[in-house]
C-alpha cells in the first residue's frame, strides 16, 4: 500500500509542495512573529501577482515556448490599471482587452512565422516598457478603489492571499488538467503532429494559449497595482525571470506539455518565501540572488534524482 | 523626620531619571534601513555612514539595533518585499532609500497600518503617514548664483554645465539657477551644455562649446562636472573662470592645487551621503514621541575656501565630500521646518 503510494512519480509531484511545507517550518522557526493572521498577509500578499505571472508563463511553456516579455507586459498593464482603468474605466478596460487581442496577435506569428518565441517576446518586452513609460512617464497613478479593497480584503480565519492561491491554482487546474479542451491544449506541446493530423487548428490552439497568458498577465498587473497603491514602469521586470523559475520549480518542464497548474502556484509561493527566508537570516544581499538559485538547483536535482529512479524498472 | 531624606532622594533621582528621558525612551527600540542599492560610490559612502554611526547609537545605547538591507536588485517588487518582511522582523522604525517614489507606498502603508515608523530620505516616497527628508536641488542651484553675484559684484557671462538630460534632479537644479540669475540681474547665461555628471562628458560638451562664447565669468554645474569644465578652458588656452565645484574628490584637489598656486577662489556644494545619518536620527526622534514635521529639507554640504583643507582631507580619492550627522543637527533640521 504505502510503495504504491509512495512511487516516484507521486513523490516528484509532492516536491514543490514539500518545499513549501519545509521553507514555511524555516521561516517560523526563525520568525515566530509570521505565524499569525497578519504574519501570513504580509508574508505572502506579493505573491499573488507573481503566481498570476507564472501561471500566465505555464500557458506559454505549455505549447513549447518561452516568454521573455512577461515582466515588461505586467508593468504595462500597472501602468495602465494606475491611470487609465482609474480615471476612465471604459478606456482602461478597452485597453487591457486589446492588449490581451495583441498577446493572441504574438501567439498567431510565432505560429505562422514559424518564429523563435524567444527572439519576438524579447522584442515585445521592449515594446510593452516603451509604451510603459508613455502611459505613466514618472511613477504615479492610483489604484482604482475596488482593486485596492479586494487586495487588502480581510476575510475571517483565513488570510486573503492563501485564499486568492488556492482559487487561481483551483480554476486552472480544473480548466487546463480536468477539461476536454484543456487535454487538447496541453497536448499540442507534447505532440503538435500528431494534433494536426487528428483535425485541430494548430494556430487558434496557440492563439488561444497566447491569448490566456495575456489574460493572466493583466490580472497580474492589476493585483499589483492593488498591493503597491500606484505604479511606475518598471515595476514588475523581475517577474520574467521569477516566472520562468515559479513554474519549473512547480514541476513544468520546457519542453511542453508538462505542467502543473498548482504546482506553479506553489512555486510562486516558494520562491517569494525563499526571499523572506533568506532575509530573515540576514544574510548579505548580495548572496539573495545566489542563494534563491541555490534552492532552485536543489530542487531541480532532487527531480532529476526522482526521475531516474521512475525510469529504473 | 529621618524618613523623609530618602523620600526626598527618591524624588529628586525620579526627576533625575526624567531629564535622561530623551534616550531612555528609545533604548528598546529596534531601526532598519531599507536601501534600494548600493552600485556606487556615493550609495557605498551612505553606507558605511550609516553603519559608523549607528553602531555608536547602540553602544551607547540610544536604541537597540540598527540594521542596513540593500536589496539586491534595485527593483520596487523586491524593496516592497523587503519592507514588508522588516515589518515582520518587528522593527519599531523603518529608513528607506526608495526605488520609486509611489511603487512602495503599499508597503509603507502596511508599515503604518502595523504601527511602525517610516522615514524616507534621498529617494523618498509620497505616502503620507511616511516622514520625507528630501532635497531642495532647486535651492542648490540658486546657491551658486547667489555665492557668484556675491563674488562677482559686476556680474558677467556664464556658461552653465547641466546634468543627464530628462531626469528631475538635472531639471531642477537647471531652475534654481536661471531663478538666481533672474533675481540678481547681474548674469547673463551665454551658453549650456550637458555634462551628464561625469567629468570626461563635462570636458568634451564644453571643449565643444567654448570657441563660440565670449569671456566666460563664471561657470555653474551640477557636481561631477567642475574638473572636466576646467581642464577644457586650460586646453583652450583661455583664463580659468570661477567654477563652482560638486564636492567630487578631484574637484577638490583640482582647487586646492589652484589655490596654493594663484589664490583662486571659489565654493563647492552638494548632498552628502552621510544624510543617511540624519535620516536615522529623525526616525529616532520620532520614536522619542518628539513631534516632528513630516517634510524635511535635507541640509547642503558646503564647501569654501577656508574649509577646504579639512574636506579634502576627509574625502577619499574617487569619492565624495561627506559629514555624518549628530542629533544636535537632526533637531535643528526638524525645527527648521517648524517642529
Amino acid at each position: 500500500m504505502i510503495a504504491r503510494v509512495l512511487t516516484p512519480r507521486a513523490i516528484r509531484s509532492a516536491l514543490p509542495v514539500i518545499a513549501l511545507a519545509v521553507i514555511l517550518v524555516a521561516i517560523f522557526w526563525l520568525q515566530p512573529r509570521t505565524m499569525s493572521y497578519f504574519g501570513l498577509n504580509l508574508l505572502l500578499n506579493l505573491a499573488i501577482p507573481i503566481a498570476l505571472a507564472t501561471i500566465a508563463q505555464m500557458f506559454i511553456l505549455c505549447v513549447n515556448d518561452l516568454d521573455l516579455s512577461i515582466g515588461a507586459f505586467v508593468s504595462l498593464v500597472a501602468c495602465i490599471t494606475a491611470t487609465w482603468l482609474h480615471d476612465s474605466p471604459l478606456l482602461g478596460t478597452l485597453a487591457l482587452a486589446g492588449l490581451v487581442l495583441v498577446y493572441a496577435g504574438v501567439g498567431a506569428l510565432i505560429h505562422l512565422r514559424n518564429l523563435p518565441s524567444i527572439v519576438v517576446t524579447l522584442g515585445m518586452s521592449f515594446v510593452w516598457l516603451g509604451l510603459a513609460v508613455l502611459v505613466l512617464p514618472t511613477p504615479g497613478g492610483k489604484a482604482p478603489e475596488w482593486i485596492r479593497a479586494l487586495m487588502t480584503l480581510k476575510p475571517a480565519y483565513v488570510p486573503f492571499p492563501i485564499i486568492a492561491s488556492v482559487l487561481i491554482a483551483g480554476v486552472v487546474h480544473f480548466a487546463l488538467m480536468r477539461s476536454a479542451y484543456g487535454t487538447v491544449l496541453r497536448g499540442a506541446g507534447g505532440n503538435p503532429k500528431s494534433l494536426e493530423r487528428a483535425g485541430w487548428s494548430m494556430l487558434k490552439i496557440k492563439m488561444t494559449m497566447f491569448a490566456l497568458a495575456g489574460f493572466f498577465g493583466v490580472l497580474s498587473g492589476m493585483a499589483l497595482v492593488g498591493l503597491t497603491t500606484s505604479a511606475d514602469a518598471n515595476i514588475a521586470l523581475r517577474y520574467t525571470l521569477l516566472s520562468i523559475a515559479g513554474v519549473i520549480l512547480g514541476g513544468g518542464e520546457f519542453v511542453g506539455g508538462r505542467i502543473s497548474p498548482v504546482g506553479a502556484v506553489v512555486g510562486a509561493i516558494v520562491l517569494t518565501l525563499a526571499g523572506s527566508f533568506l532575509s530573515f537570516l540576514r544574510l548579505n544581499p548580495d548572496w539573495q540572488i545566489g542563494a534563491q538559485g541555490a534552492i532552485l538547483i536543489i530542487v531541480l536535482a532532487l527531480r532529476v534524482l526522482i526521475s531516474r529512479a521512475e525510469a529504473r524498472p | 523626620m529621618m524618613r523623609r531624606i530618602p523620600t526626598a532622594l527618591i524624588v529628586a533621582a525620579l526627576a533625575l531619571g526624567a531629564s535622561n528621558q530623551a534616550i531612555a525612551d528609545t533604548s528598546g527600540k529596534r531601526i532598519a534601513l531599507s536601501n534600494n542599492y548600493a552600485g556606487n560610490s556615493w550609495r557605498q559612502a551612505m553606507l558605511r555612514s550609516w553603519d559608523k554611526v549607528t553602531s555608536q547609537a547602540v553602544e551607547k545605547g540610544v536604541v537597540s539595533a540598527a540594521d542596513a538591507f540593500t536589496t539586491a536588485e534595485n527593483q520596487v517588487t523586491e524593496q516592497a518585499a523587503q519592507i514588508q518582511n522588516l515589518i515582520l522582523q518587528g522593527y519599531d522604525a523603518i529608513v528607506i532609500n526608495a526605488a520609486s517614489p509611489e511603487g512602495l507606498n503599499g508597503a509603507v502603508k502596511e508599515a503604518c497600518d502595523a504601527g511602525v515608523t517610516v522615514v524616507s530620505f534621498d529617494g523618498v516616497v509620497t505616502e503620507p503617514c511616511a516622514w520625507r527628508i528630501a532635497v531642495d536641488f532647486k535651492q542648490m542651484g540658486k546657491d551658486e548664483v547667489l555665492y557668484l553675484a556675491d563674488r562677482l559684484p559686476d556680474g558677467g557671462n556664464l556658461l552653465e554645465i547641466r546634468g543627464l538630460a530628462g531626469v528631475f534632479v538635472d531639471d531642477e537644479i537647471s531652475a534654481g539657477i536661471h531663478d538666481g540669475v533672474a533675481e540678481t540681474g547681474k548674469f547673463k547665461i551665454v551658453g549650456s551644455v550637458h555634462g551628464n555628471w561625469a567629468q570626461d562628458v563635462a570636458q568634451k560638451a564644453v571643449a565643444g562649446i567654448l570657441p563660440s562664447l565670449p569671456e566666460i565669468a563664471a561657470v555653474v554645474t551640477q557636481g561631477g562636472d567642475g574638473y572636466g569644465a576646467a581642464q577644457a578652458f586650460k586646453a583652450a588656452g583661455r583664463p580659468t573662470p570661477v567654477i563652482v565645484m560638486g564636492n567630487r574628490h578631484d574637484e577638490l584637489t583640482w582647487w586646492k592645487e589652484q589655490k596654493d598656486a594663484n589664490n583662486y577662489e571659489t565654493m563647492s556644494v552638494s548632498i552628502a551621503p552621510g544624510v543617511s545619518t540624519l535620516a536615522f536620527w529623525v526616525a529616532q526622534q520620532v520614536l522619542d514621541g518628539q513631534s516632528v514635521p513630516k517634510d524635511l529639507v535635507v541640509p547642503f554640504l558646503r564647501i569654501d575656501q577656508d574649509n577646504l583643507e579639512e574636506n579634502l582631507a576627509t574625502t577619499e580619492a574617487g569619492g565624495v565630500a561627506n559629514v555624518e550627522y549628530s542629533l544636535e543637527d537632526a533637531k535643528a533640521v526638524i525645527s527648521a521646518a517648524g517642529g
